[in-house]
């Protein structure tokens, strides 16, 4: 899907083809300042097929509200925003042809939007050497370990070090200390496996045994066993299609006497909390990003954010109750735009040839204060290591739904720097 | 959790993964039999019975059980039915050539993915199991009591994964009895070991061709059937029992129902088994290599009886 | 002229089209042909076990895995800059494609196919399992500032475009000349009649074995250069999906033709490519062609090419 038309270009085009009629609407009073009104062109790495599918599609929801509230605002630096979407096939080699495909066949001002860790790794060697700042939304703590390059930027959401790092104060205070982790066996579990374990153990509790499930693997159970008798609190995390079969299989293990469960929403991310087999989640405890439900509390940001993508009080599509979004991930995507538009606007981007100071101007961003900006909460960005820092949620089920029951400080997921970027040539 | 009850669970759970793999094997390794062409796009007919699993059961109002046993009935029609077009449209026309079948297969595969893609879409959707208790099980043991029993922490089976053992198994016998019993196992038997002289015996055997393709693919679309209230239906649920049933199919030998059953325990099992001693992912390591291993030392499969 | 000037003419132009491209072709364009080249190198090299000698090997991918990590951890965690790496993954490819072939070859048919696909699903999951190493899934990324040979920017598009073309063409003359020699002519007997020309009293054994490492190791040559020349190497290229890439391009391009992997990578990139520029269901355009290119070019392009109008076609 080369150029997917989202809502952006779809109002370009009628307006275009409307002449006459546009001079007189507000939007082209807005854009008509600007030196060039040229559109900014984004390029949208969208997991449209493969594993990523179903966050792809959420992704470019959210990507597509986010533009259109952009643009209704008068674009950036009075220039309209075009989004051209590219499906990677959730695939880190076709990732890169992507990237290139953006920097030099579409002439995109920036590349955006990849949550897939191997995607990313695998794409980013691309945007350095095509010099194209690269935001990805992607939770990894790739960009922040230093592995990758002056180009790539995580603005918009958090890594998995500082979310599960923040989780272990709670999960011993509340829940215990004695802890049996499950995660999959690659990068994305080996990074909650050593995170967490430092972490809780700087808590003063332990990790009684790792469990680590192969990737690809469609029946659990029979690893179950390795739990040992004495866990207080299950740790799990999961992803990929079985997520539900995973969750649903753990409940069926314990059955009436389960230890308490504490687990990352990635396990059930965009799966309805009333499929059969959940009722045993009731009073278990989750990490989330951004609260599927509408809270009590619920900010007038989010109500927005909700309304503006087109979700509903409990997290699914408007218009079909069973699609349940990624809620607690796709706000990245809002929030990225968001970040891009303002460090256009502060490093007054005119084209390609500005991607450095574009680049140095996000690079000096610090508090980004919830706003609708920031609908998922206030944010410290570190322009060292190009990563962003924010406050986590922890929700229990409630009557099969969630509710928040814990918010972190930004402090609990600030962790010291392991790169400076900024003392890299571009 | 103790090394007995463990093992035993080990074995449960991997008797319900081998059930389905074996219906899954049995229709590719009839495809194989008597075709002799490797149908990439096997894997791609299980995924179709899924998703048409999860639209009739997402139609039909009431109790689970309904919607179940209609999708038991109309997903591996519609499964059979696109297998015979497939058949119509790209196999015979190729005249059944193993190069072109591999690429065609691969086209096929394509298609059907991402038109489940475009209509059902990227999420793994639940269909809800007809019956689902948990059953825990005891467990004896000669302790300082003498002989006891109890119930081990976590050492349970759901009703419906013991129904998913007995229907695969029922599937298998009625299977073995139509292919040594009847008329059309005869014919079916005599176009795989002999397709010239069937034809010279007036055995149609173009259209037998197409019925066997049909109901491999409806016996893929069953096991998928059966297996989607515990696993979830997906567009890329493929890919596994594609290759896992490939592995099958050979180790158990070509042909062979016996075989398929006794590969497919073996395969079903061994990883789950492993991983009682080692951890999980070193497990599924080791028992893929010995599964090849089995392989290299009897190359003909454990129950073929001449080279593939 | 003789068939063996008119092949040597055909890859030399065809090498030199390649060059010339290399300063014709628009960026994005260029960027594409140097990566295809690299993958097409991968088919070339499973060409000469698929093609020529008539074995369906599955596992292809373990090999590709094999040069790529070889290369990969020699500069990510040895340090080492990429010549030396570079034939660390070379070494890394032959030995394993030796202890494959030692296993694999008692079998043939189909028991051939699934005991590589097995193999290759086993290194695959030990990439995995040793993710401590090899980063797992997400696999790792060579810094720009390392790939650097003779003071050449390997990460500069034009040195890359040529350092690809010269892999690539090092695979296609090696093959060409390999089958226009008498040992080419045995493994093209093995595929069309193994027990002929063991009774012609060749040790067919002994050539089979030659084929699955020669294959196996410029299978890993391309792996190598693919880390080196794009900076990242990563456990997706270990997948199953990787092993039945090369064997859709050999076959699209046409099985046992020289050309037919380099025109079958071309085929299936811009099929890709092209169509999702089209439509968001690419996946059907690509299909439908699949099952179109077997209903009526059943020996692939360059096959049929060949059957119809250019029989001397090495």
């Amino acid at each position: 899907m080369t150029k997917t038309s989202m809502t952006t270009r779809r109002t370009l085009l009628k307006s275009a083809a409307a002449g006459g009629l546009l001079a007189a609407s507000p939007l082209m009073g807005r854009f008509a300042s600007a030196q060039s009104s040229a559109p900014i062109k984004i390029g949208f790495q969208q997991h449209s097929t493969g594993i990523g599918a179903a966050y792809g599609r959420w992704y470019g929801r959210t990507t597509e509200a986010a533009v259109k509230l952009i643009n209704d605002g008068g674009g950036i630096n009075g220039r309209p925003v075009e989004i051209v979407a590219e499906d990677d096939g959730t695939d880190p080699k076709r990732g890169a042809e992507v990237v290139e495909k953006f920097a030099n066949q579409h002439n995109c001002d920036v590349a955006f939007g990849t949550l897939f860790s191997h995607v990313v790794y695998g794409s980013a060697p691309a945007a350095g050497e095509q010099k194209l700042p690269y935001f990805v939304v992607s939770e990894g703590h790739h960009v922040a370990s230093g592995a990758l390059n002056r180009y790539t930027l995580q603005p918009g959401i958090t890594d998995v070090k500082s979310q599960v790092q923040a989780m272990a104060p709670y999960v011993a205070e509340n829940l215990g200390k004695k802890v049996t982790m499950i995660f999959p066996d690659f990068a994305f579990g080996h990074d909650h496996r050593d995170f967490f374990t430092a972490a809780i153990e700087a808590q003063g509790g332990e990790v009684l045994e790792h469990i680590a499930i192969p990737p690809t693997e469609t029946s659990f159970t029979k690893y179950f066993p390795k739990i040992p008798r004495d866990t207080e609190v299950i740790y799990h995390v999961m992803v990929g299609p079985a997520v539900l079969t995973f969750v649903k299989e753990l409940g069926e293990f314990f059955g009436p006497s389960a230890p308490a469960i504490f687990g990352f929403i990635d396990s059930l991310e965009a799966v309805d909390m009333a499929s059969p087999g959940l009722e045993f989640l009731e009073g278990t405890y989750f990490w989330e990003g951004n609260p599927r439900y509408a809270q009590a509390d619920q900010t007038s940001h989010d109500k927005m954010f909700r309304a503006a993508v087109g979700v509903d009080d409990n997290g699914a599509s408007l218009s079909d109750s069973k699609d349940v979004s990624t809620y607690a991930h796709m706000f990245g995507c809002w929030e990225t735009l968001h970040v891009i538009k303002a460090g256009m606007e502060a490093a007054g981007y005119q084209g390609p040839e500005d991607r450095a100071k574009l680049i140095e101007a996000v690079e000096a961003m610090t508090d980004m204060p919830e706003s609708d900006a920031h609908p998922q909460g206030p944010k410290l960005f570190n322009g060292k290591t190009h990563q962003v820092f924010g406050v986590q949620y922890i929700s229990r089920v409630e009557k099969g739904k969630l509710v928040k029951v814990h918010t972190t400080s930004i402090e609990d997921t600030l962790y010291e720097d392991e790169v400076d970027y900024t003392t890299m040539s571009f | 959790m103790d090394f007995g009850p463990h093992l035993l669970l080990a074995i449960l759970e991997g008797a319900v993964g081998a059930a389905v793999l074996a219906l899954t094997a049995l229709g590719l390794s009839l495809v194989f039999g008597v075709m002799r062409v490797v149908n990439v796009a096997h894997g791609e007919f299980f995924m179709v019975g899924a998703v048409v699993a999860w639209f009739v059961a997402d139609t039909v109002a009431g109790h689970p059980a309904l919607g179940f046993t209609a999708a038991l009935i109309i997903a591996p029609v519609v499964a059979g039915l696109i297998a015979v077009l497939v058949d119509k449209l790209v196999l015979k026309q190729v005249e059944y050539d193993p190069e072109a079948t591999i690429v065609g297969t691969i086209g096929v595969l394509y298609i059907l993915q991402q038109t489940a893609l475009m209509t059902y879409g990227p999420e793994p959707r639940p269909v809800e199991a007809p019956f689902s208790t948990r059953i825990p099980l005891p467990w004896f043991e000669w302790g300082e009591n003498g002989f006891a029993m109890f119930y081990p922490w976590g050492l349970s089976i759901t009703s419906y994964k013991l129904f998913v053992i007995c229907a695969a198994a029922a599937v298998l016998v009625a299977f073995w009895l139509i292919m040594s019993r009847t008329r059309y196992g005869l014919i079916m038997r005599a176009t795989q070991l002999d397709r010239e002289t069937a034809l010279a015996f007036g055995i149609p055997v173009s259209r037998v061709y197409s019925i066997v393709f049909g109901i491999g693919a409806g016996l893929a679309a069953l096991a998928a059937v059966l297996i989607v209230p515990i696993q979830q239906a997906y567009y890329l649920m493929g890919a596994e029992p594609l290759l896992l049933s490939f592995i099958v199919v050979i180790i158990g030998g070509l042909g062979s129902v016996r075989g398929t059953v006794v590969a497919a325990l073996l395969i079903g099992m061994s990883d789950g088994i492993i991983s009682v001693f080692l951890s999980p992912t070193l497990s599924k390591i080791i028992a893929t290599l010995l599964v090849a291993l089995v392989l290299v030392f009897r190359p003909q499969g454990l129950f073929g009886t001449k080279a593939a | 002229m003789s068939i063996s000037t008119k092949s040597f003419a055909l890859h030399a132009g065809l090498i030199a089209v390649l060059f010339a491209l290399g300063f014709l072709l628009p960026t994005y364009h260029q960027g594409n042909l140097a990566r295809i080249m690299v993958l097409a190198t991968y088919a070339v090299g499973y060409n000469v076990l698929f093609g020529y000698t008539g074995l369906l090997s599955l596992g292809h991918a373990m090999f590709f895995a094999a040069g790529m990590y070889g290369l990969g951890l020699a500069m990510h965690l040895g340090g080492l800059p990429p010549v030396p790496a570079f034939i660390i993954g070379l070494i890394a490819a032959a030995a394993l494609s030796t202890i494959v072939a030692l296993l694999a070859l008692r079998t043939i048919g189909v028991a051939f196919m699934i005991v590589t696909l097995m193999f290759s699903q086993a290194v695959f999951l030990t990439i995995l399992y040793l993710g401590t190493y090899t980063g797992g899934d997400e696999g790792f990324v060579i810094a720009q500032s390392s790939r650097q040979i003779l003071g050449y920017d390997l990460t500069h598009p034009l040195t890359r475009y040529m350092a690809a073309l010269f892999v690539f063409s090092a695979a296609l003359l090696i093959t060409a000349r390999m089958m226009q020699a008498s040992f080419g002519q045995v493994l093209i007997g093995v595929r069309e009649n193994e027990e002929r020309t063991t009774m012609l009293g060749y040790d067919v054994f002994r050539h089979k074995l030659a084929s699955v490492i020669i294959s196996g190791t410029i299978s890993g040559a391309a792996g190598a250069t693919y880390a080196l020349l794009f900076g990242y190497v990563g456990a997706t290229f270990g997948s199953v999906q990787y092993s039945i890439f090369p064997l859709l391009w050999v076959l699209l391009g046409g099985a046992g033709t020289t050309i037919g992997p380099l025109v079958g990578a071309v085929f299936m990139f811009y099929l890709i490519d092209y169509s999702s520029g089209l439509t968001n269901a690419y996946m059907l355009i690509a299909g439908v062609v699949l099952v179109l290119l077997t209903l009526f070019a059943r020996a692939g392009l360059v096959g049929e090419i060949r059957k119809r109008w250019i029989a001397w076609l090495p």
